[in-house]
């Protein structure tokens, strides 16, 4: 497998991954949303709730950057990182 | 003051720009005191802020092409992130956001959901990919990477379609704050709307957008957060709303059961004013089926990543890295303004129901209720209305009804905070509105001068002929929006969300299949626009003429069979086609590695 090839199986790898996080908390646990609502959740909303307001947004935001950082480990690892920097 | 590279300067530019901004909030509240009358304090806000923005818009000037479409790619990720957010929050996050949270709850958070979790899309699947294409549109990339001028020109087509729809709910947005801040007819405030978008946006194009971008992110985010942590901090619900408030979430629950949702008769609805609601739905209980919820999500999710005005803000980064990273801080800033619209509804629902606070309504005579002082103003405003429908004299929970827009613009007054906040949401909307309608314009303007004009009608355009185009494009669509807008057809929101279902009916596949998927070529990718377009429209037509619909698929998520049709298409009519050449094929490896020359050169 050529260097190229190798990338972008990891990049596959990693997309993969975050789709996956990505779908846990935007679909999955909406699922469940009547039944998670009876606990309690963080701050003391009720858990589906406080996913609607705070949690899966927050957890998006989070995700992204960890994507970010993985994908640019995933350039360098191979020399395919830009050349000049932002 | 200012010297050396403007690029490097920007957090000073924008430091000094933040201060400026405070010391006007306070000279206007000082102002205030002083006895300036409400409406003087309106008519400042508005005039200041939309003033600066034209300042900037006129320093941003340019007669290059890649400043003018692209803004030079030079824009550092944290400002284009605020950027990105500005254009992202239109004026129905600002202003109908909190009160749709307010009225319908759960159902509804799935906007928050969707319009948030679309930008893993966007950053996973489709921002750094287009970024490393160098295109300077999104039909730029279809019709390079598909080739031919027949899907160029349809990804225009959608593109068009989708963001006119949501650009006349922009300038009808900026007409409406124009009209009660500064006093004049809505027919007439639309057009100083348009003319303050097109302030921003005609001299320097995307550099101007960028740059006036910035600078309303920072007013509507102050305009939405002070009066947010200001009421919750003079109700004593806590200081800092978002982690404190699961009291007054379970007082709201308590009182629903207590007061129970007692239905209106049809007769008595009818006296109600038009677009006023009360409250019927539980605040913080499931009160969706998943399907219901999810689909929403899932179809706010997938437009997201397919609405041009987005991803074409993340061209104008220096870097495939920095386009990663930008989307990551433009989700961070959109997350401020939306984590802090349930808090909003929150406090405005259990300071008007709850009867132990002073400002409660619910409980207290329908005389005393219409004489207090903002409820006349509102009720003036048709935003809000009681009626003593059972006869007992005192209001009930089912006889208070108020319009969505109210629980942003009524709130700060109702919980007695000074005026000089109610002038500060003026111009936090009109930011917002102005922000959002500017990006659309010049994404519509910008493909059809530079996919339709420059690339299929006349390749040999000079730059400054090219850019006259441009420019006389911005002009000519913002006035047929404003035109449409001031016919008042269709809320706000609702075409907002269709603008949605548009875009990912006809681009979400093309525009992700042309990055993940090798096979695919320009006949299916024609095939995939067009048959999603049509049949995502067709279901809309449907749907709004009677059709029962199907699967639980309603008005508001008619991109979920647009975009299955177009997936269908495109894969079957790729596999049946012949396969792309080898030198698209490179062209896709190309595009998958962040290092090297972009596909499309600097000037093209």
């Amino acid at each position: 497998m050529s260097k190229q090839e190798q990338h972008w199986e990891k990049s596959k790898g990693l997309l993969m991954m975050t789709l996956a996080i990505w779908f846990v908390f935007s679909i999955g646990i909406f699922l469940f949303g009547a039944e998670m609502n009876e606990v309690t959740g963080p701050f003391g909303y009720p858990l589906t709730y406080w996913f609607t307001c705070q949690g899966s947004l927050g957890i998006f935001v989070i995700l992204i950057f960890w994507f970010a950082n993985r994908q640019e480990k995933i350039d360098e690892e191979f020399g395919f990182t830009e050349r000049g920097d932002d | 003051m200012i010297k050396g590279n403007f690029i490097d300067n920007l957090p000073k530019v924008y430091g000094i720009y933040t201060g400026g901004f405070l010391a006007f909030i306070i000279i206007m509240s000082i102002a205030e005191q002083m006895g300036m009358t409400a409406k003087t304090i309106g008519i400042c806000f508005v005039a200041f802020t939309v003033a600066i923005y034209a300042i900037i818009g006129y320093l941003s000037r340019t007669a290059q092409a890649d400043a003018y479409y692209v803004a030079g790619r030079q824009v550092p990720t944290v400002f284009n992130g605020m950027a990105t957010a500005a254009d992202w929050m239109s004026g129905a996050s600002f202003v109908a956001m909190a009160g749709g949270i307010y009225f319908k709850g759960y159902g509804y958070m799935a906007l928050l959901v969707g319009w948030t979790g679309g930008y893993v899309l966007v950053a996973s699947l489709l921002a750094p990919y287009l970024r490393k294409f160098g295109c300077y549109t999104v039909p730029d990339f279809i019709g390079t990477r598909y080739g031919g001028n027949l899907s160029r020109f349809m990804a225009v087509v959608v593109l068009t379609v989708a963001s006119f729809t949501y650009v006349t709910a922009q300038i009808n947005a900026t007409g409406t704050i124009a009209s009660v801040a500064l006093d004049i007819p809505f027919q007439y405030a639309v057009y100083v709307g348009l003319i303050s978008i097109l302030l921003c946006s005609m001299l320097g194009g995307m550099r101007g957008v960028t740059w006036t971008q910035v600078a309303q992110y920072i007013v509507l985010i102050i305009a939405y957060l002070l009066p947010v942590f200001w009421i919750s901090n003079k109700m004593g619900a806590g200081f800092f709303p978002h982690f404190m408030l699961a009291d007054e979430v379970s007082r709201i629950a308590e009182l629903e059961a207590q007061f129970g949702f007692v239905k209106n008769s049809a007769e008595n609805l009818k006296e109600v004013p038009k677009g006023l609601a009360g409250i019927t739905k539980a605040h913080s209980a499931v009160n969706a089926t998943p399907w219901a919820f999810i689909s929403l999500a899932l179809a706010m999710m997938m437009g997201t990543a397919s609405l041009p005005h987005v991803m074409m803000r993340y061209f104008t980064t220096p870097s495939v890295k920095a386009a990663r990273k930008s989307v990551g801080w433009s989700l961070f800033f959109i997350f401020l303004l939306y984590s802090s619209a349930p808090m909003l509804a929150t406090l405005s629902k259990l300071s008007l129901i709850d009867p132990s606070l002073p400002t409660g309504i619910i409980g207290k005579s329908i005389a005393e209720v219409q004489s207090i002082d903002w409820y006349q103003n509102w009720n003036q405003a048709n935003l809000m209305f009681v009626s003593d429908f059972n006869g007992n004299g005192t209001l009930e929970l089912n006889e208070f009804f108020m319009g969505g827009k109210a629980v942003v613009l009524a709130t700060p007054e109702i919980a007695g905070l000074p005026y000089v906040i109610s002038g500060l949401v003026a111009a936090g909307g009109m930011a917002a509105a102005m922000s959002t309608a500017d990006g659309l314009i010049l994404a519509i303007a910008n493909a059809i001068s530079h996919d339709v004009y420059y690339k299929i009608i006349d390749p040999k355009a000079e730059t400054a002929k090219r850019l006259v185009v441009a420019r006389v494009l911005l002009v000519v669509i913002g006035f047929a929006g404003a035109t449409i807008a001031a016919l008042e057809i269709q809320g706000i929101l609702g075409s907002v969300i269709w603008a949605f279902d548009f875009a990912m009916s006809g681009l979400f596949f093309p525009l992700v299949l042309g990055v993940w998927w090798k096979r695919a070529n320009k006949e299916g990718a024609i095939a995939g626009m067009f048959l999603g377009l049509v049949s995502g429209a067709a279901y809309l037509v449907w749907v709004r003429t009677g059709g029962s619909g199907f699967l639980g698929i309603t008005q508001l998520t008619f991109g979920i069979f647009g975009s299955a049709v177009s997936l269908v298409a495109m894969v079957v009519v790729s596999l049946m086609t012949q396969a792309p050449n080898a030198a698209t094929q490179k062209m896709v490896d190309e595009v998958r590695v962040p290092a090297g020359k972009s596909i499309l050169g600097k000037q093209h």
